[in-house]
């Protein structure tokens, strides 16, 4: 079942592109430190050379500060005759050049080595808050769908009231009331606000499930609940569980961008978000910098365009009339 | 409505008020305890922000946030209803000593006139395109389109909004950078009118752009399943018009799902305008959320979230009755 499915995934055009794109971001993310020139957070460069005139040779250690005592020691050993330390400054909202891909910020910080990083904990708090919305939408789905009664009254009354309470301004109250800023509160926040779509979608797929008849005779021979549900249902329901799950992450990016970009998570944190809540306060708008606030959307969009490709690729598979005739 | 059976219209009409009262009941009351659950002390911050005001104002605040109050929680949670169902709805710190309720009142009508015209102008052109490129879903143009949509779509609001800003207010200096209208102008008069008008554009660019996906792509769907139906194919075996075979028969049926997309996704809506009007600095609801956020206005914060959810659970009710018009299925009981 699973690798049936993974077969048509790979085999269509649209669920291709989508991965990988995916892929790209995701090994940007992962090879983040050796991809970036620049350190991401700081204005400067230390170059500090070392000269051993013993053995003539000349050392140069680039973007590392010696603390005291190693430099203390280095002396003691008498290795080291000559030691310079320069630090350049890199240049201020500097344009795209060779130097900076992206041009620098305004307070000087490489942009390209912060879009770089930034990859890292984007994508890492939408997968994990796509997984955590998607594990609490399939519990809750499961519970009502399976059990039914009572309990499918109650989670079903509850995901329809949430569903039309709007999420984003619910979103901004709590952030704002949470005074511990950072990744994991916007992890919670974002998962919180935002299982009812998901819930709904996949508790309709188990009742439908639960009344096919491979199910309703696993139910007469008196199989165990717990392997009716792991063994007969879930199976069945995997293309719509991995649509839920890049939905919620790809809502997750865009919710998370939107947090941060409101200075509502920690904006110490480089993140797309919160390069985009940078270039808004220091005007990069209006002093034309365009190099500072285009490049965090259009990755979002890209990202956001390959989970829906994904989506698309789920539906084609799953839904006949949807494929190309 | 020549509803065959009144009883399952009433009977339809009360599930959805029920529902939607009982939504409203859920956002007052997490209204309620989300200031009072938070780690840290929120109430007390703002206590502390407020030294300097007199003693006598504080009196709502601290009913709203319960801050020294030796009531208990189910005392102050009847005295919030109480003052809600009076209107009142604390006082606006930032804005001190002007109420919620007169900081809303100036910043509703934008936020309508805005959103709304916007949405329905997206919702229009958006269902329009749908049924073309689901009409002729094999050609090129229509997967361009499609495939081009899915991409705007996933631009962030804010940044599509920054992006206009930045090409058509800032390099060609045609629309202003934010703001709602001229205030040098007199209200009332056409020059007045038409500086109100050019002020929304740009922000109403935003937000049709960015919704439009959605409703393309629903439409597109449903179209793609409607006209897989075998009544479509009959239609065309007897020879009709493919014209009418498009609006009267796919068009028709298809649209009924995206009225229910359409109540379903007016809470994320919202949230986009909201977003775009802070970026424009357009001085509805959103930028009233953005100023209370920044300067910590909670009872602001609160107010507006409360608003922003009637709104959206009146529009779902509004949306409900659309369908039950122009449902026969609904009207007829589910058959």
């Amino acid at each position: 079942m699973l690798k049936d499915i993974f077969r048509l995934f790979i085999g269509n055009k649209k669920a291709l592109v989508g991965l990988g794109i995916l892929l790209f971001f995701t090994i940007v993310a992962i090879f983040a430190p050796l991809i970036a020139p620049y350190d991401p957070k700081t204005n400067k460069i230390e170059v500090t050379t070392i000269v051993d005139e013993d053995i003539g040779r000349t050392q140069t250690l680039e973007r590392q500060q010696l603390d005291p005592d190693t430099e203390r020691r280095l002396f003691k050993q008498s290795i080291v005759t000559t030691y310079e330390r320069i630090t350049t400054r890199l240049p201020l909202g500097a344009k795209p050049s060779s130097e900076h891909w992206l041009g620098t910020s305004r307070s000087g910080q490489d942009l390209f080595s912060q879009m770089v990083y930034g990859t890292r904990i984007t994508l890492a708090v939408g997968l994990i808050t796509g997984l955590f919305t998607t594990m609490l939408a399939l519990t809750l789905a499961l519970l009502a769908g399976y059990l039914g009664g009572i309990v499918d009254d109650i989670i079903s009354l509850f995901t329809n009231v949430f569903l039309v309470i709007p999420s984003l301004p619910l979103m901004i109250v709590i952030a704002a009331y949470i005074t511990v800023k950072g990744v994991i509160p916007i992890i919670l926040i974002l998962g919180l606000t935002s299982w009812p779509w998901p819930t709904r979608i996949l508790r309709s797929q188990v009742i439908s499930l639960k009344n096919r008849d491979f199910v309703r005779v696993a139910r007469n021979l008196g199989e165990r609940p717990v392997y009716i549900v792991f063994r007969e249902i879930l199976p069945n329901m995997i293309s719509l569980v991995m649509a839920s799950f890049f939905t919620s992450t790809m809502a997750a990016i865009m919710g998370e961008a939107t947090l941060e970009f409101l200075g509502l998570g920690n904006v110490s944190v480089v993140s797309w978000g919160t390069i985009l809540y940078w270039a808004q306060n220091s005007g990069a708008l209006l002093s034309g910098a365009w190099w500072w606030f285009l490049p965090p959307g259009i990755c979002i969009a890209l990202i956001g365009t390959s989970f829906a490709l994904m989506n698309f690729a789920i539906d084609e598979i799953s839904n006949p009339k949807l494929r190309k005739r | 409505m020549p509803a065959e059976n009144p009883l399952i219209v009433v009977a339809y009409f009360a599930r959805k008020i029920g529902l939607l009262l009982f939504a409203l009941f859920v956002a007052v009351t997490l209204n309620f305890f989300i200031p009072r659950f938070m780690p840290g002390d929120p109430a007390q911050d703002l206590m502390d922000k407020m030294q300097g005001i007199p003693l006598e104002s504080l009196e709502s605040i601290r009913a709203a946030f319960g801050v020294d109050s030796t009531d208990s929680m189910v005392i102050q949670y009847g005295k919030y209803l109480l003052n809600l169902i009076k209107g009142d709805l604390g006082i606006s710190i930032s804005r001190f000593p002007t109420p919620v309720s007169g900081v809303l009142k100036v910043a509703v009508p934008w936020t309508i006139g805005l959103m709304g015209t916007a949405t329905i102008i997206s919702f229009f052109i958006g269902t329009i395109i749908g049924i073309g490129v689901a009409w002729k879903r094999n050609t090129r143009l229509a997967s361009f389109t499609v495939g081009m949509f899915i991409f705007v779509r996933s631009f962030p609001y804010f940044w599509l909004g920054l992006l206009l800003i930045y090409l058509l207010a800032f390099r060609i200096p045609f629309f202003p950078l934010g703001s709602a209208y001229t205030p040098q102008l007199q209200r009332g008069t056409w020059e007045f009118f038409f500086s109100v008008l050019k002020h929304a554009i740009l922000p109403a660019l935003t937000i049709v752009i960015s919704s439009m996906g959605a409703w393309i792509l629903t439409m597109r769907n449903n179209m793609i399943n409607v006209l897989a139906e075998d009544y479509i194919t009959v239609a065309q075996a007897k020879g009709l018009s493919l014209r009418r075979i498009k609006t009267l028969y796919a068009a028709k049926n298809a649209i009924l799902p995206s009225i229910t997309g359409f109540a379903m996704s007016l809470g994320f809506v919202v949230g986009g305008g909201l977003l775009t009007e802070m970026v424009f600095a357009y001085p509805g609801v959103g930028l009233m959320l953005y100023q209370a956020v920044q300067t910590k206005d909670y009872p602001l914060m609160q107010a507006i979230f409360l608003f922003i959810s009637v709104a959206v659970l009146v529009a779902n009710f509004i949306a409900d009755v659309a369908i039950l018009i122009l449902d026969p299925r609904v009207r007829d009981g589910g058959k």
